[in-house]
């Protein structure tokens, strides 16, 4: 059961990351775009995510969950020490949420409160999938120390350091590419798509940046990236792989092939994923000194398990096949 | 503010702040599935305008509803490490469940909101009653984690550790039922005064006549039912509390001193230096009554309880008391509604009798939060009662108050965004929804 557990925690990381990624990357976009396209921007996502959010955002509940029940001490691990990163990753969550609600109900259009409504919105797309990103480079940077004495050591180095912030760096710029893709689908005329593929291909070129920045930083660090990731096989292929795809996509946006790229962006970023989640398999969070929390030796008594791995597998059953339906339902474009 | 009260105070800030928007998330789909029921039926064009306008006030809940609840799902592992650490796996279960429900409300959600002419006009219902479904579900999930703490079960604590861990026999643990079905019932009443109360404003106030009479006849039906069981689920409550947590029930009923024919305290304020309630009404034996269903049997009272494990006297108290005062008010506004609708159908339309359902609007929120507070500040100093303390399970990072300040304000903008959004759907009814209502329309 322990097989299916973790499986559906990375699989709930994974959909969060392209989902709630691709939600957070739809605000980023709104932030990079130039004031006369911006309403427009947002009647597309608006058109996009206004029925899907908040089910993109439970996969981020379903992974705390996990967590929770199946590996407490690591969870509470990270709770100690990634506090402050997840405190701020959690007012992102709140603001953004709450301003896109708003922006969207207030009976009264007002161009004042929108305008504000507006703000919140994008600095919070920003702000959120920044720290989610640092928060995951901080659980594998080997910079969480169970032994500090200053409250600098233990609570703000643990995540304050190049690493993490390239990771989050890297993160921003990868949902924004992921929304950008998404939203060339979306848009309504041809105008429109070609802007976004304007966008999906800068945030495209970002990302790669961001990306060789993150095997900087973790040089700068001592992490030493690279050799953890071409030194396993799996982690070399699944790189390989989304380099191939990368490459596929470009060819894919400019042959104007909408629908496909899709799946080429989120094959990319899961790729990424798998490279990065399986050179430090078992292993959840790398803590300083060489010890580290891994899934199998830090994971709840089986009894829980059990019920959570029928919990999760049963459930799947429920949302999987309505979840696809939703997006099924309002792909189809009549909507006004 | 030390960082321990600081962590209670912002956990308690939280839950106070979300128990709203899950109550009106757990009940106003139902009362949107009914209007949304009644349109299809008879096609009354109000009904369709009440569902929508309803569902858009919802829109704004909903999406408040899940950010604070999503705060609240970190904050246990953000405040609460080391009790996460030892009780995630075994009250973690209805947490999984509950994240299936939400998963499911939200996917439900977003069709209904999304739907409108663009599915068939049953299924469009159907997941209207979804929301609400699962909604419940998952309001009852979590409050029998919460009953966990009150009566831990399903694991054996041995030598300072948890063995023999059965998550499905803590998920339904003695204080799973009477907690949950107090919450449900509380969420109905609470909800159903307060869209009645906002309603019958209208009404008094001449606006829409038709469309918020409609709007409050739903409402206060489920609300006015609702207050009338509350009661008698809070005697099960209370019975329970009795049995599991005498020093909680000990603190609620500001009760000192062990003795038979124990008298039950209306009112009055606890002297816990002289150990006695002051100013307060005692009924002998009632309390053993209550308890025991005979007037004899002695009640645990504090002196029997050490000092070191006796939560807060008065502020447990107190809230208990409001919670009773409201609740039999809210019964006897109950009653009288139903007398209106059977016998006295003139009422109806009376000022008087409009002015007591706005006056009641807040009533039942009130009672949430001081229930809420018999719970938790009742079941101090335990965060696990009898296992472990609060004390010990608090997060040793420092500076917490900065955290609760910050916190504090973003619920307080929050709240204010909230209620400036409400009562400008409130104002554009007549804008948006008039059309029908020849009488008032300024065409
Ligand atoms: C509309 C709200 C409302 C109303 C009118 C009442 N209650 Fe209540 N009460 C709650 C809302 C609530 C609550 C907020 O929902 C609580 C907190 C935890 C729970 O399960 O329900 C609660 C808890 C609670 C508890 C503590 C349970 C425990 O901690 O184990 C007791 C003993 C009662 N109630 C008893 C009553 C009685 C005798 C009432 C009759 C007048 C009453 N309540 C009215
Ligand atoms: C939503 C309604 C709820 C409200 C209004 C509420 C209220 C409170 C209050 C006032 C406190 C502070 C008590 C004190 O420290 O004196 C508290 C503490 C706490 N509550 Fe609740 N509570 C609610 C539901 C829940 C649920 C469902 C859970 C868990 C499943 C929970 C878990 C906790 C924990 C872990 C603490 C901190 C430890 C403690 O003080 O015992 N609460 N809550
Ligand atoms: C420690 C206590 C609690 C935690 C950790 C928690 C967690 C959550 C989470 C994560 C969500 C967001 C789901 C979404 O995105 O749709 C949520 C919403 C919700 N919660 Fe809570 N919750 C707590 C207390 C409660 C209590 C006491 C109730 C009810 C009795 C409740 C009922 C609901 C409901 C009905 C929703 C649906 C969304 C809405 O109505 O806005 N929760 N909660």
């Amino acid at each position: 059961m322990i097989f299916v557990v973790t499986a559906f925690l990375f699989l709930a990381i994974v959909l969060y990351f392209l989902l709630g990624g691709a939600d957070f990357g739809a605000g980023i976009i709104e932030l990079f775009t130039s004031e006369k396209n911006k309403h427009k921007t947002r009647q597309t996502s608006y058109q996009a995510i206004g029925p899907i959010w908040e089910a993109n955002h439970m996969w981020l509940i379903i992974a705390v969950v996990i967590m929770f029940v199946g590996f407490p001490v690591v969870y509470s691990t990270m709770c100690t020490y990634l506090h402050i990163p997840m405190l701020i990753m959690l007012l992102g969550i709140t603001a953004r949420g709450t301003a896109f609600a708003f922006r969207n109900y207030d009976a009264v259009k007002g161009a004042h409160t929108q305008k504000i409504y507006n703000r919140v919105f994008v600095y919070s797309s920003f702000i959120t999938p920044l720290f989610l990103g640092i928060i995951a480079g901080s659980a594998i940077s080997r910079q969480i120390d169970l032994h500090a004495t200053s409250f600098m050591d233990a609570y703000i180095f643990s995540w304050f350091n190049y690493f993490s912030i390239a990771v989050g760096l890297f993160t921003v710029a990868l949902s924004g590419y992921l929304a950008a893709i998404y939203l060339i689908g979306e848009a309504d005329n041809d105008h429109d798509a070609r802007r976004f593929i304007v966008k999906a291909k800068v945030m495209n070129i970002i990302a790669v940046a961001f990306g060789g920045l993150v095997f900087v930083a973790s040089e700068i660090e001592n992490i030493h990236m690279a050799h953890w990731i071409f030194g396993n096989p799996v982690s070399l292929t699944a790189v390989i792989a989304a380099s191939v795809s990368l490459i596929a996509s470009w060819i894919l946006i400019n042959k104007g092939k909408r629908k496909i790229i899709r799946i080429g962006a989120g094959f990319q970023v899961t790729m990424i994923l798998l490279a990065v989640g399986y050179m430090h398999y078992p292993y959840l969070i790398m803590i300083k000194g060489g010890q580290n929390l891994s899934l199998f030796a830090y994971q709840a008594p089986e009894t829980t398990i059990n019920d959570l791995g029928w919990g999760l597998f049963i459930g799947s059953f429920l949302i999987l096949p309505s979840l696809f339906y939703l997006y099924y339902s309002f792909q189809k474009k009549e909507i006004v | 503010m030390n960082d321990f009260i600081a962590a209670r105070s912002q956990m308690a800030i939280s839950l106070g702040f979300h128990i709203i928007y899950s109550c009106i998330g757990m009940v106003m789909p139902v009362f949107m599935a009914v209007s949304h029921y009644k349109w299809i039926k008879t096609g009354e064009p109000v009904y369709k305008n009440v569902t929508q306008a309803w569902s858009k006030g919802v829109a704004i809940f909903f999406a408040t509803g899940a950010v604070s609840g999503t705060i609240l799902s970190f904050e246990l592992g953000l405040l609460w490490p080391k009790f996460m650490e030892h009780a995630g796996p075994i009250f973690g279960m209805p947490f999984s469940l509950e994240g299936v429900a939400f998963f499911i409300e939200a996917i439900a959600l977003g069709f209904f909101l999304y739907g409108w002419n663009k599915f068939n006009k049953w299924f469009h219902w159907f997941t209207g009653v979804l929301v609400g479904v699962s909604g419940i579900a998952s309001g009852i999930l979590v409050v029998s984690a919460n009953s966990w703490m009150n009566s831990p079960s399903g694991f054996e604590y041995v030598n300072g550790q948890y063995i023999n861990i059965d998550p499905i026999k803590a998920m339904f643990n003695g204080s799973w039922f009477s907690e949950s079905l107090h919450m449900t019932i509380a969420a109905f009443s609470a909800t159903g005064f307060a869209v009645a109360g906002i309603h019958a404003l209208m009404i008094a106030r001449k606006k829409n006549v038709l469309f918020h009479t409609k709007a409050f006849r739903i409402a206060i039906v489920f609300g006015a039912i609702a207050a009338i069981l509350q009661p008698f689920s809070g005697d099960i409550s209370a019975k329970n509390a009795a049995k599991r947590q005498p020093a909680k029930l000990a603190a609620m009923e500001s009760y000192f001193h062990t003795q038979p024919y124990s008298p039950l305290t209306v009112g009055g304020f606890p002297d816990t230096a002289a150990k006695k309630n002051k100013y307060g009404l005692e009924i002998p034996g009632l309390l053993s009554f209550l308890v025991y269903d005979n007037f004899q049997q002695p009640v645990k009272a504090l002196d029997q309880i050490p000092t070191n494990e006796q939560p807060p006297i008065a502020v447990t108290h107190i809230a208990f008391e409001i919670m009773i005062a409201i609740g039999s008010t809210m019964m006897l506004v109950g009653i009288l509604y139903f007398i209106a609708v059977w016998k006295k159908r003139s009422w109806l339309t009376k000022n008087w009798f409009l002015k007591l359902f706005i006056l009641s609007t807040p009533f039942g929120f009130i009672a949430v939060e001081a229930g809420w507070t018999v719970t938790e500040v009742g079941r101090q100093p335990w965060i696990i009662q009898g296992i472990m303390r609060t004390s010990e399970a608090v997060t040793p990072m420092p500076g917490i108050q900065y955290s609760f300040y910050l916190f504090t304000l973003v619920y307080l903008i929050l709240s204010i965004a909230v209620i400036f959004l409400l009562s400008r759907q409130i104002k554009m009814v007549p804008e948006l929804y008039d059309v029908k209502e020849p009488k008032l329309s300024h065409h």
